[in-house]
């Protein structure tokens, strides 16, 4: 149990492929982690930097206040928990449990109660004595968890641990997980490209790309305040809507691209015939019953019903013009038609203004 | 699903797992009389390769004199104790007395030490050329690979040349330190190693393996399958060497049994005591079989439980 502590830490491969470019972050013990990113954004890098697995390009990584970046995996005390689970395919599954601990010099005794205590927790006390291709994907998995919560270390590093099983237990190792990390207190950093791990998993989620923390918070203020365009489009599903837009006159409204004027409630708006970005998530638009409440017309294109929730696809209209792409996220019984014209409030406080140049938000 | 069940043999657990697959090929549409030609095929090549075999036991069991005048019985005589226990214990004259015992002796430590020291050598060869990063790696590969290209007839005398310096003609060493090293095993186990999966190896060195205990612990139990195949293979080129052995052996007492069988013959039919020689060459062909049958179940078993 220990801080990790990053400053400032980059990653070149090879003197040219800058993987990531400057991360500074700072985990309180015991919490939980999320880097969430799209493919090939530094994730699995960082992860493994911090891991002792590759080499710090620059920047420093501290476990529990010291600086570990010459150290090997081995002598920072962290367990990792890979993708493909890396479990010893010719070892059972007490003996890749306890490899950690004899290469440690742990007792025999200690090593038996640590791994039977480990393989209680996780239920596979009754696969100790199978190799692990005898085991099913979930129960690798675990194996692979068990492997972790045995050695007792400062830091978990889990990357990518969910992404080969199907979605059903997913969910399930997904709360176990977290249920895991919060009783044993272990400070952690999980790898995902899957927001919805993200989400629900993080104490403090970093969104990543192209090598950058895009932003660093608590998911929640993540979802309320995306910092950026990325930040926005990246964490929520279906993604926020995006539409072009410019300051209205004399700092009153928003002036769509597509011709449309609108006046989104509680938010600061742009100056004057600066270019922008609003932003507005589909579970924020509201059916109104009249047109003159609208503030922005869906033409619907197509349906989605998923029960508790329609998603209506199309784009936004304003006269005979049309524009935008834009999704919204109503009641589950409402009873809407490809073609249908809907009348949409904007929620107030919930609109998102971005800077069309720097996609930052203003 | 019943002719499979009846058609399994009862055997040990893993041969009829292999076989068992075979069996479900049965089931894939492949007719019984398909099967039976496919089986007189197998049985009549297997008559054609075991007959030289069985007249050359029927001639181990037989007296010079029957040998020498033909034509030779077809079942064995009653020599059988008198022949082998002649050649195994009381020394062939032709070949200076020595008896076969010895050369079995010599042929086996030959073949083992060039297996094992062939299989130690590559092993580890590829485990630093797989695995680490130092200086000149591509380059050592690349020696090592070229070295293929360059088989011991090729440079057999200044190879002879060494070992004449170092005088180690008739010894043990001089008979299996040149041909030790080899690229080809080198090159099997590289090819094995790119296959373990980066994960299994970065999570070794989180579980505080060094290099030596990862080769050990986790390299050395997977190659298992590999190492008894590569075994069974060297070990018969190690027995069956000719060339190097007849350079590098003056002595009797220090041939290899492949090397005395052909200084037991003689151009003059009459000179060679050709019921001796039929026995040298049965027990010449004694060994292999066994390492291939104890080694084969290896084979299958690893060929069965392939460790994902
Ligand atoms: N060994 C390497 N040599 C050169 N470039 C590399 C190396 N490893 C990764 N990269 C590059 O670094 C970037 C980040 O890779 P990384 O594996 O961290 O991505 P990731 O965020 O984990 O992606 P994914 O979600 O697909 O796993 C990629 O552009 C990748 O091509
Ligand atoms: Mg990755």
């Amino acid at each position: 149990m220990a801080t990790v502590e990053l400053k400032d830490v980059r990653k070149t491969y090879g003197g040219t492929v800058e993987a990531v470019k400057g991360i500074s972050l700072s985990i309180p013990d015991g919490a939980m982690c999320v880097l969430v990113g799209p493919s090939g954004c530094g994730k699995s890098t960082l992860l493994r930097m911090i891991a002792g697995l590759e080499a710090i390009t620059s920047g420093t990584v501290s476990i529990d206040g010291k600086v570990v970046n010459t150290l090997g995996p081995a002598e920072r005390d962290i367990a990792m928990v890979f993708q493909n689970y890396a479990l010893y395919p010719h070892m059972k599954v007490y003996d890749n449990m306890a490899y950690g601990l004899r290469n440690r010099g742990t007792p025999k005794d200690e090593i038996d109660r640590r791994v039977r205590g480990a393989a209680a927790t996780l239920g596979l006390t009754e696969f100790l004595e199978r190799k692990p291709r005898e085991l099913s994907g979930g129960q690798r998995q675990r194996v692979a968890m068990g492997r972790a919560i045995v050695r007792n270390p400062k830091a978990f590093l889990f990357d990518e641990p969910l992404s080969n099983l199907d979605a059903k237990l997913r969910g399930q190792m997904r709360v176990e997980i977290k249920n895991l990390q919060r009783s044993l207190g272990v400070t952690s950093v999980y790898v995902t490209h899957d927001q919805v791990e993200a989400m629900t998993l993080a104490d403090t989620l970093v969104v990543m790309n192209q090598g950058v923390a895009e932003q660093i918070d608590t998911p929640m203020a993540i979802y309320a305040r995306p910092a950026t365009i990325f930040v926005a489009g990246f964490i929520g599903s279906p993604a926020m809507n995006l539409l072009a837009a410019e300051g209205g006159d004399n700092g009153k409204g928003l002036k769509l691209a597509s011709g449309g004027f609108l006046k989104p409630r509680d938010i600061v708006l742009p100056e004057s015939g600066r270019s922008v970005l609003l932003g507005v998530r589909p579970e924020h638009l509201t059916l109104v019953g009249d047109r003159k409440n609208a503030d922005i017309e869906l033409k619907v294109t197509a349906v989605e019903t998923l029960g508790a929730d329609t998603l209506a696809h199309g784009h936004s209209v304003s006269g005979d013009a049309r524009s935008g792409e834009l999704i919204a996220r109503l009641p589950g019984n409402v009873g809407v038609d490809v073609d249908d014209l809907l009348p949409l409030a904007i929620n107030a406080g919930s609109a998102h203004i971005f800077d069309a140049g720097t996609g930052r938000r203003v | 699903m019943a002719e499979q069940a009846t058609a399994r043999p009862s055997g040990r657990t893993s041969t009829a797992a292999f076989l068992g697959r075979r069996e479900e090929g049965a089931m894939l549409g492949i007719s019984r009389t398909s099967r039976y030609v496919a089986h007189a095929i197998l049985i009549l090549g297997v008559l054609i390769v075991a007959f030289p075999i069985y007249y050359t036991f029927v001639a181990s069991t037989h007296s010079l004199q029957t040998i020498l005048r033909p034509p030779l019985p077809l079942l064995p005589g009653d020599r059988f104790w008198e022949n082998y226990s002649t050649a195994l214990f009381g020394g062939i004259g032709r070949i200076g007395g020595v008896d076969v015992g010895t050369l079995l002796f010599n042929t086996t430590a030959v073949a083992l030490a060039i297996a094992i020291g062939k299989i130690v050598i590559s092993i580890l060869s590829a485990f630093a050329i797989v695995f680490f990063r130092f200086p000149l790696r591509m380059f050592f590969f690349w020696m090592i690979f070229i070295t293929l290209m360059l088989p011991v007839e090729v440079r057999i005398l200044p190879t002879y040349k060494v070992m004449v310096d170092l005088g180690l003609i008739d010894t043990y060493t001089g008979l299996t330190l040149p041909l030790m090293a080899s690229a080809t095993a080198t090159l099997l186990f590289r090819q094995f190693f790119l296959t373990i999966p980066g994960e299994l190896v970065e999570a070794a060195r989180v579980d505080g393996a060094g290099p030596w205990r990862f080769f050990k612990d986790i390299l050395l139990p997977l190659s298992k399958t590999n190492i008894a195949a590569l075994f069974v293979i060297l070990f018969i080129y190690g027995w069956t060497q000719y060339l190097w052995p007849l350079l590098v052996t003056n002595r009797n007492d220090m041939n290899t049994i492949v090397i005395a069988l052909r200084k037991m013959i003689s151009f003059a039919d009459a000179d060679t005591e050709w019921h001796l020689v039929m026995v040298t060459a049965m027990l010449a062909i004694v060994p292999p079989i066994l390492v291939v049958l104890f080694m084969q179940r290896w084979f299958v078993k690893g060929l069965v439980e392939t460790e994902k």
